[in-house]
């Protein structure tokens, strides 16, 4: 879930009131966020680098606010803003308009066949006239980041470049290009740096060498020119600084380039959406034009509005209400979804805006309508279901046995289901390709290489943890382990097992024989060979009988373990 | 404890004593008469006590002034500076010869205020001390005799805490019994059976023997036996508690799935970042799963890349290859998938109400409340027109059965619930709202594509097993109550699981 930090005077500023910290909490959960953390800059620093380092640092108040991962329009000020006073029924939800440049040709963005290799897609729009803040200009580039990080995916699916438009001329073209082909001053730097030399400058960088990989083995790298031949930007890695934006600037290019059309139109409707309120004639934003390889031409940002009609009954019988057509359209609309009842009174058409790509279906809307009318307001009924419940028998199995182990004296032990090679073969004098076990490809320790294909080293493991306990110890589990299986669609099962230690000073064999005795009794199956139960050494069918002599180093102890198979093979 | 033999002739002595005096005695004072260790003398207080009301003994505690090591020491032998003078012979001593003895320094300094020496240091061969008297009263070591004799009272107090400041006297504070006649008091002693024999009963001896008093303030002997693990104790509540309400148990034995089960069926889109390596467990052999039904995976596909079923989808290209690839589930909502598909399958639909409480697993860092693997509770109810208030109906009488009865609803995203609810509920301890679950309506994209009819709705919660235990048990570390390094004593002494109260 993204956190999104606000500064708490400026927000309260913004929404044209102030709110006490359990007020606004309260307005969070209704809205569906959540106030994660009361702080300041100071506070941060001081935590994470000591009080000295935090010295001089601002301790204006920060609301850190938790995000739903979808909610794309709610990651900046001004869109948790906007949301709320709509939500407050303080404003109406702007309307989003794409708009011609007054005098000239739309500013143009071509994209060349050389893209194709490794980043196909790329769109474009202008903010033009647009004043910033200091607020307005770190929120802004906040954005940027929060986009990055979430939609975009860390720049795989997208990467956002913004541009001053004055310092540039266009037509732009989006090509990609050997990597030593490249050449120009990134931003913040101070000289000129080939592609390549970049990728190794940027390898200790803490922040952009986490990007480096999504390009870094490709044969040619993306990389925007404009007509002058100044690049813009080397996409998904960094922007020129020979564009880069200011306070100052009026005119913002913005480009994103991406191997996911659908989230790069996304992506660019959400930077336009948040800040065009800060443009000369607010809520417009100047196309772009975008030509394709093949001659096809777009223009960007989309800013479509969608509509989608529904019934107010699918609503009511949804959520569990029943409430008028009217009062439903207005709810929606307090979402954002600008709603209208149609001529016949029950159906309403609801207007999806571009800010709220999360959505997709009518269920979505329908979840709207149930937030603005308040989760915690909707009455809590019982379903009229009717069932009878079944155990699974595996299971059923499983829990009496437990009980009659615990009563026979052995306590139940709860072991990891993941473990290491070593667990379950080498320690255990067993060859890791007699195991069928199932390996894990990324495990980030040792302890993750394997699911377990036997109870036994757990329960071993936890005997070697508690050698402090008072002899002897009688331990069990009934749980699961897990062997390929080439006849199951996945290629694995899980096998449930039970396993018991009996571990004292001397071998106490009768003791371990004696419970599987007795489990043996409880299920009902008489000693003896063919259909009976018996004990044979080493590799036997039935119960296969270690004995071991030392473990973990402790000679003197000696256990004997024995692993039961096929209580509901 | 019955007195052993060696003890008999102090108890016996004791008891004289008490039979003797009007009203009582202090063991302190019997000790020093009898010249004993007072613990000998707090020994047979016990003892006596121990056989019933034959003496009664009230614990006190007085002060009194003891000789210090070096106080003794001066009570032998007299004080440093008496010893500095008599050490001296008449044609007087160096002062460097003086000095080199244990009592030298400090009884120089002493005797030379009492003036009972003097320095001539002009001497030839370096400074030299004489004697300036013959005889002198050592005061010091007469009040520390007194005080060894036990006449401390005859000293004032100002001149004890001046011996006190010399380290040469302490103030103790010593705890003694107060010994009277007990409502049985008698000098003859009389051993206490501790058990009734079958040999007693038989020969009638019992009526006269004397029965020692159980001691209701020790524990008892521990039974030997076995002990269930905490966390399956609160598992077998949890199951009952589903079973209580007609939920069917899944059959979640399945700990490898594939992502096609595990995301894709779910709706969750492939690009997701759940679906990173990061955050779960990809498995290299077996790598892939080899077996989907084939028209159901080709309209998961769609629903995913062009969209339907009403919706517009996420509009990606979608790959078999990620939806092959096998991982230790994230979570038993695969089951749940896997179970609502085979449903959908039936030749009519049947509402279900489905729960099971398994392990799932994410390859994500560990702290003191995360694992790579933990228990999920989760319970599913399919069925024509539920509504989101059913579900908040039904969260509210299953947390009701865990003793939670003050429940809020908050918005909150999942990818394959919509509407999504985190669950919170009024923590009276901590005096504010807690998150205890997550639940929701599953999304037409996840169900019709499954083949179930279009008016069913599917309501599901989830949570964790692992968190209500660590509540209820009090443990703030998991790795205290799961895996292979837990105490077994903590299992041993874990008491059993009422949810409810």
């Amino acid at each position: 879930m993204p956190t999104v930090s606000v500064k708490r005077d400026l927000l309260f500023h913004a929404l044209g009131r102030t709110y006490t910290d359990e007020e606004f909490d309260e307005l969070c959960f209704e809205f569906g966020l959540e106030l994660d953390e009361i702080t300041s800059e100071k506070d941060i620093i001081s935590r994470e680098q000591g009080d000295t380092k935090a010295e001089g640092a601002s301790d204006v108040i920060l609301y850190k606010i938790d995000v739903p991962a979808n909610r794309y329009d709610l990651l900046c000020l001004e869109g948790l803003v906007r949301g709320l006073q709509v939500f407050k029924q303080k404003m109406e939800a702007p309307r989003y308009r794409r708009v011609s440049p007054a005098s000239s040709e739309p500013q143009r963005l071509v994209i060349t066949e050389e893209t194709t290799a490794v980043r196909p897609h790329a769109v474009a729009a202008v903010l033009r006239n647009i004043t910033f803040t200091q607020e307005r200009y770190d929120s802004f580039i906040e954005l940027q980041e929060k986009l990055h990080q979430n939609v975009c995916r860390k720049r795989t699916l997208v990467a956002i470049g913004t541009h001053d438009l004055d310092t540039i001329s266009g037509p732009f073209t989006y090509t990609a290009k050997p990597p030593g082909d490249i050449r120009f001053k990134p931003l913040n730097q101070a000289k000129e740096y080939t592609a390549q030399e970049l990728m190794s400058l940027y390898k200790t960088d803490s922040h952009l060498r986490h990007y480096l990989h999504i390009i870094e083995d490709e044969a040619v790298y993306p990389v925007i020119y404009d007509s002058n031949g100044i690049v813009l930007s080397m996409p998904p890695i960094i922007n020129g600084d020979h564009s880069k934006i200011s306070l100052n600037t009026k005119n913002v290019f913005i480009e994103c380039t991406a191997t996911d059309l659908t989230k790069a139109k996304i992506v660019l409707d959400m930077m336009v959406t948040m800040f065009c309120e800060y443009c000369e004639e607010p809520f417009t934003v100047e196309e772009a034009e975008v030509v394709y390889p093949d001659g096809r031409t777009c223009q960007y940002p989309e800013l479509a509005y969608r509509k989608e009609t529904l019934s107010a009954d699918f609503i009511n019988r949804k959520v569990g209400i029943s409430e008028s057509t009217e009062h439903i359209a207005q709810l929606l609309t307090k979402m954002c979804l600008r709603s209208e009842v149609m001529s016949d009174g029950e159906q309403i058409e609801v207007e999806i805006p571009p800010t709220r790509s999360d959505v997709i279906h009518a269920c979505d809307i329908m979840e709207d309508a149930a937030m603005a009318y308040g989760f915690n307001n909707i009455p809590r009924t019982t379903p009229r279901t009717y069932t009878i419940a079944n155990q699974l028998p595996l299971n059923k199995l499983s829990e009496l046995l437990r009980q009659d182990l615990a009563a026979a004296g052995f306590t139940e032990a709860l072991t990891f289901a993941l473990c290491s090679q070593e667990d379950i073969a080498d320690k255990l004098l067993k060859n890791i390709s007699e195991t069928r076990a199932c390996r894990i490809s990324n495990p980030k320790t040792a302890e993750f290489q394997v699911a377990r294909t036997t109870l036994l080293s757990g329960l071993l493991k936890t005997v070697a943890a508690n050698r402090k306990m008072p002899l002897p110890l009688r331990l069990f589990e009934i749980s699961d382990v897990v062997l390929k299986d080439e006849s199951k669609d996945v290629g694995a099962r899980n096998n449930r097992r039970l396993c018991a230690v009996y571990y004292n000073k001397s071998p106490g064999f009768e003791v371990i024989h004696g419970l599987m005795d007795r489990v043996m009794q409880l299920l009902e199956i008489k000693p003896g060979q063919g259909n009976g139960y018996h004990i044979q050494a080493a590799d036997g069918c039935v119960s296969p009988v270690t004995i071991c002599g030392e473990m973990d180093g402790l000679k003197d102890h000696r256990g004997m373990k024995r692993e039961c198979r096929g209580v509901e093979d | 404890c019955i007195p052993v033999l060696s003890t008999y002739p102090i108890l016996k002595t004791l008891l004289r004593r008490v039979e003797k005096v009007d009203g009582g005695l202090d063991s302190q004072d019997v000790a020093t008469s009898l010249g004993v260790d007072h613990q000998a003398i707090v020994g047979a207080v016990k003892s006596l006590l121990a056989l019933g009301d034959v003496i009664s003994a009230d614990q006190r505690s007085s002060k009194h002034w003891e000789l210090t090591g070096e106080g003794c020491e001066i009570a032998e032998q007299g004080s440093h500076e008496a010893r500095v003078v008599s050490s001296i012979p008449e044609e007087g001593m160096p002062q460097s010869q003086l000095m080199k003895l244990a009592f030298g320094k400090v009884g120089f300094s002493k005797a030379m205020s009492n003036k009972w020496i003097r320095l001539d240091k002009g001497h030839e061969g370096g400074p030299r001390i004489f004697k300036t008297v013959e005889h002198l009263e050592d005061l010091v070591r007469d009040k520390l005799l007194l005080v060894q004799k036990g006449q401390a009272s005859q000293l004032e107090e100002k001149e004890k805490n001046e011996l006190k400041k010399r380290k040469l006297l302490s103030e103790v504070t010593v705890k003694s019994y107060w010994i009277t006649k007990g409502s049985c008091f008698s000098t003859t002693i009389t051993k206490q059976e501790t058990e009734l024999t079958p040999e007693m009963i038989a020969s009638g001896s019992w009526k006269e023997k004397k029965f020692k008093p159980y001691n209701f303030e020790a524990l008892g002997v521990a039974p030997d036996c076995g002990h269930l693990h905490p966390l399956m104790k609160v598992r077998t509540q949890f199951r009952q508690i589903f079973l209580e309400m007609g939920f069917t148990e899944m059959p979640t034995n399945n700990f490898i799935e594939s992502s096609f089960w595990n995301f894709d069926s779910l709706f969750q889109p492939q690009q997701h970042p759940a679906r990173d390596q990061h955050d779960t467990f990809f498995l290299s052999d077996p790598a892939q799963a080899h077996e989907f039904p084939q028209d159901y995976l080709e309209r998961v596909r769609k629903v995913h890349s062009e969209g339907g079923f009403g919706s517009q989808g996420y509009k990606y290209d979608w790959k078999i290859e990620e939806a092959q690839k096998n991982i230790l589930r994230t979570h038993t909502t695969a089951v749940s998938a896997r179970m609502l598909y085979k449903l959908a399958q039936q030749e009519k639909f049947t509402p279900v109400k489905y729960f099971s409480i398994d392990r799932v697993f994410r390859n994500e860092t560990l702290d003191a409340t995360h694992l790579a693997e933990f228990h999920q509770i989760e319970g599913v109810v399919a069925d024509y027109g539920l509504t989101l208030g059913d579900l908040m109906g039904i969260l509210h009488q299953f947390f009701n059965k865990l003793g939670i009865t003050k429940l809020r609803f908050k918005p909150a995203y999942n990818p394959y619930t919509e509407p999504s609810m985190e669950v919170f509920s009024y923590h009276e301890g901590l005096k504010k709202w807690v998150e205890v679950g997550n639940s929701g309506m599953f999304r037409p994209e996840m169900l019709l594509p499954m083949g179930l009819p279009e008016g069913v709705t599917v309501i599901a919660w989830g949570l964790s097993l692992e968190r209500p235990t660590m509540i209820k048990y009090g443990i703030n570390n998991i790795r205290e109550l799961v895996g292979h390094k837990v105490n077994l004593q903590m299992v041993y002494d874990s008491p059993v699981c009422r949810l409810d109260s």
